[in-house]
């Protein structure tokens, strides 16, 4: 155990020593601008309501990601799964009748759906056509983001003007119930905690997360002790595609409250981060999607206080999670190494 | 009809250098998925760097410089650390992405230098091909250039033909006294050289100047035509001058058509899946080479070793 | 130009796969390899190749001792092997495989290819792509590029598999002029006939020592009595108790491909019967022990499992009907790396959704307690030993199993494991379990089966009791020589 916490703890250092010293160099006092960052995160109720706010999708799609790393699939299509799931939820906005208490799971629901069937679309390309689901995901993302530019500036587009900035905003039953006077829903938040939970306990406890595991970590041998190892690939798109298309119809739903083309925003993308980050463990999940939400929100303080783009949040993400794929890379090949030394049988 | 075709050639040029960088490093066995953030960092860079000095060459230099550097991460992390090559790549692209961003803040919408035109007199007036192969700047005539080296160079000279054997099977290569990690890494340092060439090419000739996201994606739509040309410099130019000759009709068409211009990026994945689908797919290849409609010179064939690290 | 290999010794771990080896050529020289699996015959020749370092010990030609290590070296001291997969690139033509590694450009490489093939007449075009030729073709193209860069010592490595008779031919004439011409040849096999045929000379390995010299055509009875040691006379065993209905039928099976497919394969194993597969590895026992288990699809033929046709039905169907299968590579194929005992339990026997672990830690443990493994509940399969993992492969097969095959049971393991997992599965035959399993070890097979076949070149060339045989008699079977 206080392995696996180093592993996480020691990439961190050196990360932050990498981005006090791109700080340092931008002319920027290191502890200040983090703190600016902490501060712009939680510096009061507002902000808190925000960073939570960016909690829920990027969780969100990091849960259903957890489940396509643990099948052994890189699933990078999520960015287009979110976009299937909003443009979903979306339809449903505009069209479905009724008050919240119907239309909202309605729009969910078919967030789910319209995420589930992206990811489907990846699966069938991987099992049947032997795509790779790196490709087939970015293919079938750049198809996703394409139909929701053309949809927000053609079909749907706002009366007499067709601009990227949007549909026309959807009619109030469709928005999230909020807490309080903030951005925040509970609604939101709910879904992420039993997302999380949800996908912990599959993984943990089930029949299905067990053989997940066992496909993703050796095919073959799975399919010698009797998995159906096609069938759990597909249930693994499925898993990652309709969570990420939750997440979709939550940022439509919640945030965005039309449909714009930039609907997702890079956040499958950071997902995919944040899960390398917590080394495939839904229980860091939680906290790292939390913290990289931080990030996000809080680097905005950058700009306002010390007159640094708020891209640097971006920046510090991305060495951290680079520092962590390249430290627990070396790791492994230290296992490895001793591994093969132990078992060297030969043909003679 | 001269001047489509010579704006085709030069709208296409960045890529050219960008995809068949990455063809020459992909031939090698290392799939560089950095690739839309290196060109970004690479565009940023050579802008920022011209922009300064107010030298375009030494733009161009640097531009190189700095996509050499991230290839090399991706090909160093694989060979010598023996990481998944996707899994540095990926973050790669997201942090160089984000590098761009930031370093990049500064030089935001200013006007800056760009590459100056040379026909070359006479044969420019040729008709037809003539603006477009002879009336052009440095930068376009190096894409074309290009096109003809490398495709000389992987399909006919020895250090090529190593190249290729590295990619395919590295350990034949390595039965034959090929240092197969030395190519691998040289590789990686001239494509990704080339794909920052590229990066300089657009902000310093197309889409003069820097702003976020410059490049719009264009990374993965290299990666996309590398494989829909089948890892071949003369097809993946080939497929960059189609994807080129689709934007200048676009734009044509703009007016009548809404939204064209914005489905035109992802144009070439459909293509590009369908390639995959038949480099992978051996009933589907038999199939088109028996009924005589495709040519066996056209089926792509990915190089075998792509993307997995060689342990001698 | 001559070879001598002056006390040679190579070690992996603590196997001596090759101990103090002598050996001596002359120019024009036609030299067997003879020997079994696992007589050190390949690692001797990848040790002259330089594919490997030898720990101790001189590889001379021509008076000048071999820079260890490095195939380049070898390849400049005039030393080429033709390995039993030739290593070529597939989507290469002929002459860029040609040219590969070499110094010549296109055109001299496409002269010299010429050139070399017509010498020794074989029939090779420069511009054709290397994937549309047979294997016996591809190992033209290696030997051509081999002699064109002049190499005076040629090692080939069981060349015949999988080779028409007509190619066989056609290489053997070839051999024959260049040895006129002064290159020497060291030709590894386990064909007893061919060598026969072919060589001269022969030097028979047995157990990483060189165990004999002589001149050639010998008996075979007598390169058989070097080959082999004298196995420990087998013990009476009780007669199965089987009701004589047919565990599994093949009949006219074809199925794998190339050199380690099978063909013609007919073969009928009674409930509660025992059969060893031997043969020397590579001549299609992998191919027929997933044939038979449902792992690969027939080319052509019927197999039926209880009476019942499973012919290329699903592997689901195969397991439904109680056929199980025990692979070779265990963690490759058989077990997850990552998972523990208790989980693989789980995933091969488990059925309701929910898992309760500590009900399969509870279970696991009983396993653990029967098996005798040496491993808790929680430990990773990766850590066991080669023993423990095989004891968990072994608790995972269902009780009730019509068929049982095995590949390589035993290999690696210690004694006592061996003979712990032997146990077991003969306790299986009283509930009417076949086993079908294939071995390198002469000594298991004669052992524990009731009947053994012998797998050559992709055929079952015998089929005896194994009361019947004595481990010399195996051999010469193995060796292709039906005579005995």
């Amino acid at each position: 155990m206080t392995r696996r916490i180093a592993s996480f703890l020691v990439p961190l250092a050196v990360a932050l020593g990498i981005t006090a010293l791109l700080l340092i160099v931008a002319g920027a006092p290191p502890l200040e601008a983090l703190g600016l960052i902490g501060e712009g995160a939680f510096g009061d109720t507002t902000r808190i309501a925000d960073t939570l706010t960016a909690w829920i999708p990027l969780g969100m799609a990091a849960a259903g990601l957890v489940v396509t790393f643990r099948a052994g699939l890189w699933n990078i299509g999520v960015e287009g799964q979110i976009i299937a799931g909003a443009i979903a939820a979306s339809a449903v906005s505009r069209s479905a009748p009724g008050g919240p208490a119907i239309v909202i799971p309605l729009l969910l629901l078919a967030g789910v759906l319209g995420g589930a069937l992206w990811g489907w679309l990846a699966g069938i390309l991987r099992v049947k056509g032997r795509v790779n689901e790196i490709f087939g995901g970015i293919g079938l993302g750049f198809v996703a983001q394409s139909f929701a530019t053309y949809l927000v500036i053609g079909p749907w587009k706002r009366a007499g003007v067709a601009s990227t900035s949007g549909t026309e905003p959807f009619r109030e039953e469709t928005w999230l119930p909020t807490i309080g006077d903030t951005r925040l829903s509970w609604v939101g938040l709910t879904l992420l905690v039993i997302a999380l939970v949800g996908v912990g306990f599959m993984l943990g406890r089930t029949r299905f997360g067990l053989r997940l595991r066992a496909v993703g970590s050796n095919p073959a041998s799975a399919r010698l002790l009797g998995v159906p190892a096609n069938a759990t690939l597909y249930w693994a798109f499925l898993w990652g595609g309709g969570l990420a298309g939750l997440a979709g119809g939550l940022l439509v739903a919640g945030l965005q409250h039309k449909l714009v083309p930039a609907i997702a925003g890079g956040r499958g993308f950071l997902a995919v981060l944040v899960v390398l980050l917590a080394r495939n463990r839904v229980a860091f999940v939680a906290p790292i999607a939390l913290f990289f939400a931080a990030i996000s929100v809080g680097s905005s303080q950058l700009q306002l206080r010390l007159d640094l783009d708020s891209s640097l949040g971006a920046v510090i993400q991305g060495v951290l999670v680079l520092a962590a794929v390249l430290y627990a890379g070396w790791q492994a090949r230290r296992v490895l190494v001793k591994r093969l030394a132990a078992s060297a049988e030969a043909t003679v | 009809m001269d001047a489509t075709f010579a704006s085709i050639i030069a709208a296409a040029a960045p890529l050219v250098y960008a995809a068949v960088g990455e063809a020459i490093t992909e031939r090698a066995g290392i799939v560089n998925l950095s690739l839309d953030g290196s060109i970004l960092l690479s565009a940023m860079t050579g802008f920022a760097v011209a922009f300064t000095t107010g030298r375009v060459g030494l733009g161009f230099a640097a531009a190189a410089g700095v996509s050499a550097l991230v290839a090399l991460l991706v090909a160093w992390s694989g060979i010598s650390l023996r990481l998944n090559q996707v899994a540095v790549g990926f973050v790669l692209t997201l942090l160089a992405a984000a590098v761009a961003s930031y370093q990049g803040e500064g030089f935001v919408h200013q006007p800056g230098p760009s590459v100056t035109p040379r026909p070359i007199p006479v044969l420019a007036d040729i008709p037809v091909v003539g603006r477009a192969l002879f009336g052009q700047n440095l930068s376009v005539y190096g894409s074309l250039l290009l096109v003809a080296a490398a495709g000389w160079f992987l399909a006919r000279s020895r250090p090529g033909l190593s190249l290729r054997a590295v990619g395919e099977r590295p350990e034949v290569a390595h039965a034959r006294g090929i240092n197969v990690n030395r190519y691998r890494y040289l590789a990686a340092l001239v494509g990704g050289a080339l794909v920052g060439v590229g990066g300089a090419a657009f902000s310093l000739d197309q889409k003069l100047g820097w702003s976020d996201g410059h490049t719009a994606g264009f990374g993965w739509i290299a990666l996309a035509i590398v494989i829909f040309g089948g890892w071949q410099p003369l097809r993946v130019a080939l497929g960059c001058y189609l994807f080129g000759a689709l934007q200048v009709v676009a734009l044509r068409l703009q007016s009548r058509i809404p939204g064209l211009a914005q489905i035109l990026p992802s144009i070439p994945f459909p293509l590009m899946i369908f390639a995959l689908l038949l480099v992978n797919s051996a009933g589907l290849r038999r199939l088109l080479v028996r009924s005589h409609r495709v040519s066996r010179w056209l089926l792509p064939e990915a190089p075998a070793a792509l993307g997995r690290n060689f342990v001698p | 130009m001559s070879l001598l290999i002056r006390n040679v010794t190579k070690r992996f771990g603590s196997l001596v796969a090759n101990d103090n080896i002598v050996l001596e050529l002359e120019p024009g020289a036609l030299h067997a390899v003879l020997g079994e699996n696992g007589a050190g015959k390949s690692t001797l020749m990848k040790l002259i190749a330089g594919t490997l370092q030898q720990d101790a010990g001189e590889i001379i030609m021509n008076g000048q001792a071999i820079p260890p290590g490095s195939p380049a070296a070898a390849l400049t001291a005039g030393v080429g092997m033709l390995a039993q997969e030739p290593l070529v690139c597939l989507p290469f033509s002929n002459r860029e495989n040609f040219r590969l590694g070499s110094a010549w450009d296109l055109e001299e490489a496409t002269q010299k290819l010429r050139q070399q093939s017509q010498k020794i007449g074989f029939r090779l075009h420069p511009a054709a792509i290397t994937r549309s030729l047979s294997v016996g073709e591809r190992q033209q193209l290696e030997m051509v590029r081999l002699l064109a860069r002049g190499i005076r010592l040629l090692i080939l490595d069981e060349p015949t598999s999988g080779l028409t008779g007509q190619q066989r031919d056609q290489l053997f004439a070839a051999l024959r002029q260049l040895a006129t011409e002064g290159l020497m040849v060291l030709f590894v096999s386990h064909k007893l006939e061919e060598v026969n045929e072919l060589c001269r000379t022969v030097t028979v390995m047995r157990r990483g020592k060189v165990v004999g010299e002589t001149t050639l055509p010998k008996p075979e009875a007598d390169l058989v009595s070097l080959m082999f040691e004298q196995a420990a006379p087998t013990q009476a065993r009780a007669p199965i108790a089987t009701d004589g209905s047919a565990a599994v039928e093949l009949s006219g099976v074809d199925a794998g491909y190339g050199r380690q497919g099978i063909a013609g394969i007919d073969l009928a194993v009674a409930r509660g019967e025992v059969i060893g597969i031997a043969g020397l590895e590579g001549s299609g026992q992998g191919a027929l022990l997933r044939a038979l288990s449902g792992q690969i699809a027939l080319r052509k033929g019927r197999l039926a499992v209880s009476g019942r046709d499973l012919t290329n039905r699903r592997l689901r169907e195969f397991r439904k009907q109680g056929v199980a299968f025990l692979p070779g590579g265990r963690l490759e194929e058989g077990l997850i790396p990552d998972l523990s005992i208790a989980e693989h339990l789980e995933l091969a026997n488990g059925t309701r959704f929910l898992i309760d672990w500590d009900h399969a830690r509870t279970r696991s443990q009983a396993s653990i307690d029967t098996f005798r493994i040496k491993g808790y509940p929680d430990t990773s399969v990766d850590a066991l030993s080669g023993g423990n993992q095989q004891r968990v492969l072994l608790s995972l097969l269902p009780p009730k199993l019509a068929l049982l095959v095995m590949e390589q049971p035993t290999r690696g393991l210690d004694v006592e494991s061996a003979a712990y997992i032997w146990n077991r599965l003969l306790e299986r035959r009283r509930d009417g379990t076949a086993i079908v399993f294939a071995s390198s070890d002469l000594d298991e097979i004669l052992t524990y089966s009731d009947r053994v076949l012998v797998v050559f070149d992709g055929r079952v060339i015998a089929s005896r009791p194994a009361s019947d045989l004595d481990a010399e008699q195996l051999g010469t079977l193995i060796g292709g020589v039906l005579a005995a």
